[in-house]
């Protein structure tokens, strides 16, 4: 007999699987967009953890923090993207391993 | 019951006067400063005597208690006060000559810069020396005995820009730890099998116990190591070798500190212990040897000194041999006699000699003194008398001390006595040939225009008038004529036994037997006793009046031996090599060089160099590479989840 709903543990397969992608983005790539851009999906990922257990457990909780995640994301992306044209000006590279001045 | 005596007042007033003088003598008068220093330690003795007037009055011992100190389980100490016939005679010797040095020190300070200070550690070592006295238990006794200590180095130094003066403090000190630490361990000792260190406690405990004849016991060592305590502020052989440089203090400290009370101090503790000493024959037996050998050496090394106030101080330390021989003998009463009147003859002669060194413009060199005895007659005559007493010339003071202890002596072994009649010889002699190259013969010392520096005393007696010399002020005559009076008929409280009757409440009773033995062997002793003190006046006076020039023939003949005394049996040599030498190099190379340098020293800088190394490693991990910074945040989190993994914490 198939369940008549999508189980947990596949939502949450579902979301780790992206917040690999999204770590594995961040650690691999250069370009700051792309990196930007693997951010978002580990913040997903995890967006997607949160609305399955409250789904689950029947918790309002976890769609509320979904928004809350989703607002300080675009909020994050605005400065990040500000940013990013910043150092675009300045050092007309958007590599990262040549943005490297904050060490000793 | 007895009435409330208020013993604590004799000793607090010394300390009010100490502290008032100290934190205000400074901006205070001359006069100002001698009132209060006057007055409180005149204070102490009047009410010294006021207990003394009301002392027949009273059940002995008379306790007194003024707080708890320590209290544990199986022991405690207490702040308490104790009076028997002993402390009283320490009492009254203490504020009595005290008193008296406070007075001629006015005159003898007067132009020192320091003046106020010199009162107020003056006053604060008569504190200390009557807690000392009139201490309830071995704890209140320590106080004062540390704080005697304390006082005379304090003293000793007090000239302390001067550096000889500043080594002979430390050296004072220093002796004197060796001294404390053997008390210290005989205190432990008596807490350990007493619990207590009350004086009636431990001695109560004590006296049913046998006495210790078959050799080594519990009571044997404390009464040894006890000894090893008095032998450090007695100056007595091994430790007396502070007591000749603690001469570079002032010389009222030397007649109060270094001749009439602190040093008699052991000789006051040994007493106290008698019943302790009395069942340890070993350690009476070591008490007698180190006192009549002490007695013996120290005059020897008496005749050779040329410093008046060093042959004095030799005389002390002798001096102080005989009380030793005395309580070793089992005589404590005689050694208490002799304790007291030579406070008076040894304080006077001090003083004296303070007065002499003072007429001479600071001069201590007996060689460059001579025919004095018309220029300064009142300091002649009393410095007379107190030779006299000294010597054995009845009827003075030191006659009959000194008489009783050699007949005590004889009556244990005649070995003493003999060996105590020679140092009574060789007393009588040092102090007549002392008199005799001070007063008489011409004098040797700087004219009146010749003299460009002053000995190294001369920072205590007044700038004016150097050349010729003078007699002293008034007020530092008045204490000598005082003492001299007293070196006089001093001795006289021993006739018909008084004196040991008087004690025998505390050392225990008279024994009649002894009393009336043999009076023609006494009286012999007596007839041999006064024979070499005259035998020794008239070698002195042979040697240094009659023929000046026989002394340095006989020292030419006798070469070695004569180096050898001059130079104090090169004993200070000896224990430089011995003990300071291998202390120093020891610390020098093992301490400083190999413990300090290669293993504390190397711990801390390794233990610097060694994190600097590993940050310097570390600090590669701050690339700034964003990456990598990643990467270590994504291996942080992985460790921590495995670690959450494997504790089990997923199953909640």
């Amino acid at each position: 007999m198939v369940p008549s709903y999508v189980p947990l543990s596949y939502y949450l397969l579902l979301s780790g699987f992206l917040f690999a992608c999204g770590v594995v983005g961040f650690l691999i790539k250069r370009n700051i967009i792309t990196i930007f851009m693997s951010i978002e999906l580990m913040l997903n990922g995890v967006n997607l953890s949160f609305v399955a257990f409250a789904a689950h457990w029947h918790a309002l909780a976890g769609q509320v923090f979904v928004f809350f995640v989703m607002v300080v994301a675009a909020a994050e992306a605005t400065v990040g993207l500000a940013i990013i044209i910043a150092v675009y000006r300045t050092r007309e590279t958007l590599n990262v391993d040549q943005v490297n001045l904050l060490k000793l | 019951m007895n009435p409330n005596l208020n013993l604590w007042v004799i000793p607090i007033l010394p300390l009010a006067g100490a502290t008032i003088n100290g934190f205000l003598g400074k901006k205070a008068s001359r006069p100002g400063v001698t009132a209060v220093a006057l007055l409180f330690s005149g204070a102490a003795l009047a009410w010294a005597l006021i207990v003394a007037a009301r002392f027949s009055s009273l059940t002995l011992p008379y306790h007194e208690f003024f707080a708890h100190w320590i209290r544990i389980t199986g022991f405690s100490a207490d702040f308490a006060f104790y009076l028997d016939q002993l402390s009283l005679v320490m009492l009254l010797v203490v504020t009595g000559v005290g008193f008296l040095i406070h007075i001629y020190s006015v005159g003898y300070m007067w132009d020192d810069p320091s003046y106020y200070r010199f009162f107020s550690y003056l006053n604060l070592f008569m504190f200390f020396m009557l807690t000392l006295v009139l201490a309830g238990n071995y704890l209140v006794m320590f106080i004062g005995w540390e704080g005697v200590g304390l006082a005379s180095y304090l003293l000793i130094g007090f000239w302390f820009t001067k550096d000889s003066a500043a080594s002979a403090g430390k050296k004072a000190f220093i002796v004197n730890r060796i001294g404390d630490f053997g008390f210290l361990i005989a205190l432990f000792l008596i807490i350990k099998h007493f619990g207590s260190l009350n004086f009636d406690q431990v001695f109560g405990a004590v006296m049913p116990l046998p006495s210790e004849s078959a050799g080594a016991g519990l009571l044997t060592a404390i009464g040894t190591l006890l000894m090893l305590g008095a032998c450090g502020k007695s100056a007595q052989i091994p430790l007396y070798v502070w007591l000749p440089d603690a001469m570079e203090g002032p010389t009222p400290v030397s007649a109060l500190i270094h001749a009439a009370t602190m040093v008699t101090a052991g000789v006051y503790m040994v007493s106290r212990s008698h019943v302790i000493f009395e069942r340890a024959p070993a350690a009476l037996t070591v008490v007698a040897i180190i006192g009549t050998l002490t007695a013996f050496f120290a005059a020897t090394i008496g005749i050779a000194q040329t410093d008046i106030k060093k042959v004095l101080a030799y005389s002390t330390i002798s001096q102080l041999g005989y009380m030793f021989m005395a309580c070793g003998v089992g005589a404590f009463s005689a050694g208490i006699f002799h304790l007291m009147t030579h406070a008076f003859f040894k304080g006077l002669l001090f003083l004296a000699a303070g007065s002499v060194i003072h007429a001479v413009g600071g001069e201590q060199d007996m060689r460059k003194m001579g025919g004095l005895k018309s220029l300064i007659p009142w300091t002649f005559l009393t410095m007379g008398i107190a030779t006299l007493a000294i010597a054995g010339i009845p009827p003075l003071a030191g006659f009959w001390s000194k008489d009783e202890i050699l007949w005590k002596a004889y009556q244990v072994s005649p070995v003493y006595w003999l060996i105590g009649v020679i140092t009574a010889f060789i007393t009588s002699f040092y102090m007549f040939r002392l008199l005799y190259m001070t007063f008489f013969g011409d004098y040797r010392g700087a004219q009146p225009d010749a003299h460009g520096s002053h000995g190294h005393d001369a920072h205590g007696h007044d700038s004016h008038g150097h050349g010729e010399p003078h007699e002293s002020p008034m007020v530092m005559l008045v204490p000598l004529m005082i003492l001299a009076v007293l070196s006089l008929v001093g001795g006289f409280v021993g006739w018909g036994n008084h004196f040991e009757h008087f004690l025998a409440p505390v050392f225990g009773t008279v024994e009649p037997a002894a009393e009336a033995a043999s009076n023609v062997t006494e009286y012999s002793l007596m007839g041999v006793s006064v024979l070499v003190a005259f035998a020794g006046w008239w070698s002195a006076y042979l040697l240094y009046y009659r023929r000046p020039e026989l002394p340095q023939k006989i020292a030419d003949s006798l070469d070695g031996l004569y180096e050898a005394v001059v130079h104090k049996y090169y004993v200070d040599e000896l224990y430089a090599v011995l003990f300071v030498k291998p202390l120093i190099d020891g610390s020098t190379r093992i301490l400083w060089q190999d413990v300090d340098r290669k293993v504390i020293d190397a711990a801390v800088n390794d233990a610097g160099d060694g994190a600097r190394h590993v940050s310097d490693e570390a600090r590669h991990m701050q690339s700034g590479n964003i990456r990598s910074y990643a990467g270590w945040i994504a291996a942080g989190a992985a460790v921590v989840i495995a670690f959450m993994i494997w504790m089990g914490m997923d199953a909640r």
